[in-house]
């Protein structure tokens, strides 16, 4: 009889218009480790968030069976105090706080209510022998590179005897060594009987790694893979279960016209950081194509989209920008608008909407000057353009007056695409256009750009999702530290090529 | 049926905006009773308008401020030294009224500026920022005020900016004539108004409300205006502080929500960052509008020495929290982005009808506090829960 620690039962998740997971079952055997794959936005962050109690008992269907007991977890905490650890992708440490004071945060060492530091620093120096890493516990976790405090996590995460580890992209922001490190971590916690789920894109890694597979894909279980099945390819298979053709519009004809937008020797230095982000760049968009920007998270290319956009980080440029044969410079970010650049962030929550402000609002905030007439708003013609933009982006929402906050993902998405195509940009630059949005919605967008580049403008699409930069640039640059470590045109680029560069 | 089905989801619907409405017209209908009409007479009423204009124009300034994530502490003393210094100018320099009001504003201006100085290009918390001004604006008014003590002001016009009236022309029926016509025009600017907004919305074919609610709201507005001004006209008539109010707020409520400025303001308020993304300066704005809440500070020193008709050495004591105060009653989120120009003036109506209600009925000083307090968090919870429930 095989010993499950977890068996999650028939899982459904639905927020409002998308069922993000449906009847997923999902089994760990206790002692394994266990990968858990899919596509950005397959549910696999989901699925875990209903595990740990983010998503509490009640706020989805099905069942969690956890060390043999039907469990009903209604905060983190529930899930924590039965042995439940996640580590996300995004770190929760305190920077300014050390490492002790980091690992037993919310479980402190106590004895009638105050604190016994010294106590403290002493276990943790016993936590951190188990994860091997040799700092000094009164380390500040801002001093600590990535790879130390997800070391610094894991500790934490030890300190509460966990049973069930669940790492979410571990890897993601780490270079090799550091992975390599934590891999092995990983199997001597193996070896001391935690169980340990982690998802992960890395399919090199998976397969180094994981004692058993499970794949899902929008929302649904596919399979789970056996030790002996684990390969790449039957990976691949099941985790795309489609071409890559279904995936992305095919575009009508090419019509490439001269260049728009040129960077020379373009360096970019952010004097908080105390480094350089962008070192020495080239590159050239045309009219009428899109251009793929591909590297790992961290290489540089948001702070190099940036750059280009009148500088809102106030970094020290240096270089030449040409926007069509001209050279130029941008004071302020309405200067680039003005010269018809878009940017789209990546982050739509943090600084791309306003999400107390409704549809209307948002569509029109970058354009102010296109629904006034000196100076005075005309609120009727800012009516017509929001609806326009509901309309001809397909955005679901109960109306206009929707507050931009309440929609999800994908809808946001449209409303901040909205926004910028109100601009009327020549060139367009999206970062990260599908992070985190449903499929339809995926396809939508990028049936967008393909109308769009129809329509001569520029598309600099930044994308850590390899497919999407495969499917839809024209040409790719692949860019590592800060650096444009290669260009592939469209026929020569494959997932190989810039992983290599990407990794260089 | 449909007629009521209508209101009853438009109440619902706004009411988080009619919410301050209501309780201040239960709070001034409860008093009325208690005091026996003495609450809603022509006098109290002109007396509580009056009192509550130097606040209510801080508040209007405040409510911007904290749109915007700020907040300015310095207010109260920046009132209270520049009121001294127009005494000074007026008593001891002999200028005029017509140079000395401009000169005064100016001033503010300039202080506001540095306030916006230290928050946008320092980087200064405006907290600390405005602390530091509030300390330094005090001494500033005792250094001032140290030769002479309080210092008299005998000039009529000035005075008359916090005491005066507009003048009557004639008298109707026992009636203020001027004050009537104007309060007619308001109506008529209202109606005016409400007609073209209807008449611009239906030329685009977007829905309005149907011609039986459009009616009785009019018709309730324009009541209520008239009511006021009939009180008012017959007393003393509209005084010269309530026509200064209200162009401060007409002018603010034009600005926050028919102009690109407005609009900016709020943006940089909602999310900085995403405005700083949209082209939107948001050094600019914070200049913007930290220049004007010093200006308003110079407006309410003009206002409460004009009244006290004098410039004491403990002026504009507290102002910034009375402000503050009212712009939280009247919905402002410190959250940012979220609060109107016409909430800030109700707020501080709800705190003055508070302050005159209790002094009628003889309530004791402590207790006082401990309600003004107490319906100070009470508006606060209200907001918080509706804001949580609306869609």
């Amino acid at each position: 009889m095989v010993d499950y620690i977890l068996e999650m039962h028939n899982i459904t998740k639905t927020f409002p218009g998308v069922k993000a997971l449906s009847q997923v079952n999902f089994k760990v055997e206790r002692g394994e480790i266990h990968c858990l794959i899919g596509e950005n936005g397959a549910g696999k962050s989901t699925l875990m968030k209903v595990l740990s109690g983010v998503y509490r008992y009640g706020e989805y269907e099905g069942d969690i069976v956890y060390d043999g007991k039907v469990q009903q977890f209604n905060k983190i905490n529930d899930s924590v105090d039965a042995g439940i650890a996640i580590i996300y992708q995004e770190l929760a440490l305190f920077p300014d706080l050390s490492v002790y004071e980091n690992i037993y945060m919310g479980n402190e060492v106590k004895a009638n209510g105050v604190i016994n530091w010294n106590k403290t620093i002493v276990k943790a120096k016993e936590m951190l022998d188990k994860v091997n890493l040799k700092v000094n516990p009164e380390t500040l976790i801002k001093d600590l590179g990535v790879g130390k405090q997800q070391l610094v996590e894991i500790a934490k995460a030890l300190s509460k005897h966990v049973k069930l580890l669940i790492l979410d992209e571990p890897t993601a922001a780490l270079n090799e060594d550091d992975s390599e490190n934590l891999l092995e971590l990983i199997k001597q916690l193996k070896q001391q009987g935690i169980t340990c789920i982690m998802i992960s894109h890395k399919l090199k890694e998976v397969v180094a790694i994981a004692d058993k597979a499970t794949i899902l894909r929008d929302g649904q279980t596919i399979c789970t893979l056996e030790k002996d099945e684990i390969e790449e390819r039957t990976i691949i298979k099941h985790m795309v279960g489609r071409e890559i053709s279904d995936i992305y519009p095919k575009r009508p004809e090419k019509n490439i016209g001269d260049r728009v937008l040129e960077l020379h020797n373009w360096s970019a230095y952010d004097p908080q950081l105390g480094r350089a982000v962008v070192k020495k760049a080239d590159l050239y968009v045309r009219k009428g194509e899109i251009i793929g920007l591909a590297g790992l998270m961290g290489s540089g290319r948001t702070e190099l989209a940036l750059s280009i956009f009148g500088n809102p980080k106030n970094y020290k440029l240096q270089g030449d920008l040409v926007l069509n044969g001209q050279p130029q410079t941008f004071k302020h970010t309405s200067d680039a608008i003005e010269a018809g650049i878009a940017y789209v962030t990546e982050d739509r929550k943090g600084n791309g909407l306003f999400l107390l402000q409704d549809i209307t609002q948002n569509v029109s905030a970058a354009k102010l000057t296109g629904i006034s007439n000196k100076g005075i708003i005309n609120d009727n013609e800012e009516i017509k353009v929001a609806e326009h933009y509901k309309q001809a982006l397909h955005i679901k929402a109960s109306s206009i007056e929707q507050l931009v906050g309440k929609l999800s993902g994908g809808n946001q998405q449209k409303v901040s695409l909205g926004k910028w195509l109100f601009v009327g940009p020549n060139i367009l630059i999206l970062d990260e256009p599908t992070r985190g949005i449903d499929v339809g919605a995926k396809f939508e967008i990028y049936t967008v750009m393909n109308e769009l580049i129809d329509k001569g403008m520029s598309i600099i699409m930044i994308s850590s999702e390899l497919g999407e930069v495969l499917g839809m640039s024209d040409r790719v640059y692949v860019m590592a530290e800060g650096e444009i470590k290669g260009e592939l045109s469209a026929e020569r680029a494959d997932q190989e090529k810039i992983m290599e560069l990407a990794t260089q | 049926m449909k007629f009521v089905n209508e209101a009853r989801t438009l109440i619902k619907d706004n009411i988080r905006d009619y919410g301050m409405y209501i309780a201040l017209f239960i709070i001034m209908l409860t008093f009325n009773f208690l005091t026996d009409g003495l609450f809603m007479s022509s006098r109290n009423i002109s007396n509580l308008i009056d009192s509550a204009g130097y606040i209510a124009v801080l508040a209007v300034g405040m409510t911007l401020v904290i749109v915007i994530r700020h907040i300015d502490l310095s207010v109260g003393y920046v009132a209270g030294f520049l009121g001294a210094i127009a005494a000074i100018l007026l008593m001891q320099h002999g200028v005029p009224v017509y140079l000395t009001i401009p000169i005064i504003l100016g001033i503010g201006i300039v202080i506001g500026l540095f306030n916006g100085f230290l928050i946008a290009q320092i980087g200064i918390p405006a907290f600390v920022a405005s602390l530091a001004g509030m300390l330094i604006f005090r001494g500033a008014l005792l250094q001032v005020t140290e030769g002479t003590g309080t210092i008299i002001i005998q000039n009529a016009t000035f005075n008359a900016l916090g005491n005066g009236f507009i003048p009557s022309i004639t008298e109707v029926g026992g009636l203020h004539l001027l004050s009537l016509i104007v309060g007619l025009l308001g109506i008529g600017f209202y109606i005016y108004g409400e007609l073209k907004t209807r008449h611009d919305k239906q030329k685009y074919n977007f829905e309005v409300v149907s011609f039986g609610i459009f009616l009785l709201k009019l018709i309730f507005v324009s009541a209520i205006i008239g009511y006021l001004t009939w009180i008012l006209a017959g007393y003393n008539g509209f005084s010269w502080t309530m026509m200064i109010v209200l162009a401060v707020v007409v002018i603010y409520h034009f600005i926050s929500t028919k102009t690109v400025l407005g609009r900016q303001i709020y943006a940089v308020g909602s999310n900085p960052e995403a405005a700083h993304l949209s082209g939107i300066n948001v050094k600019k704005i914070t200049y913007l509008v930290m220049a004007s809440m010093s200006m308003l500070a110079a407006l309410s020193g003009i206002l409460y020495t004009a009244r006290l008709q004098s410039a004491t050495t403990t002026a504009g004591m507290l102002f910034e929290l009375d402000a503050i105060a009212a712009a939280y009653v009247g919905g402002v989120s410190s959250a940012g982005g979220v609060g109107k120009v016409t909430g800030a003036i109700i707020g501080a109506i709800v705190m003055a009808s508070l302050t005159s209600g209790m002094n009628l009925l003889g309530v004791g000083i402590s207790y006082q506090y401990m309600i003004r307090g107490a319906v100070l968090a009470g508006a606060v919870i209200f907001d918080v829960i509706t804001r949580k429930k609306s869609k």
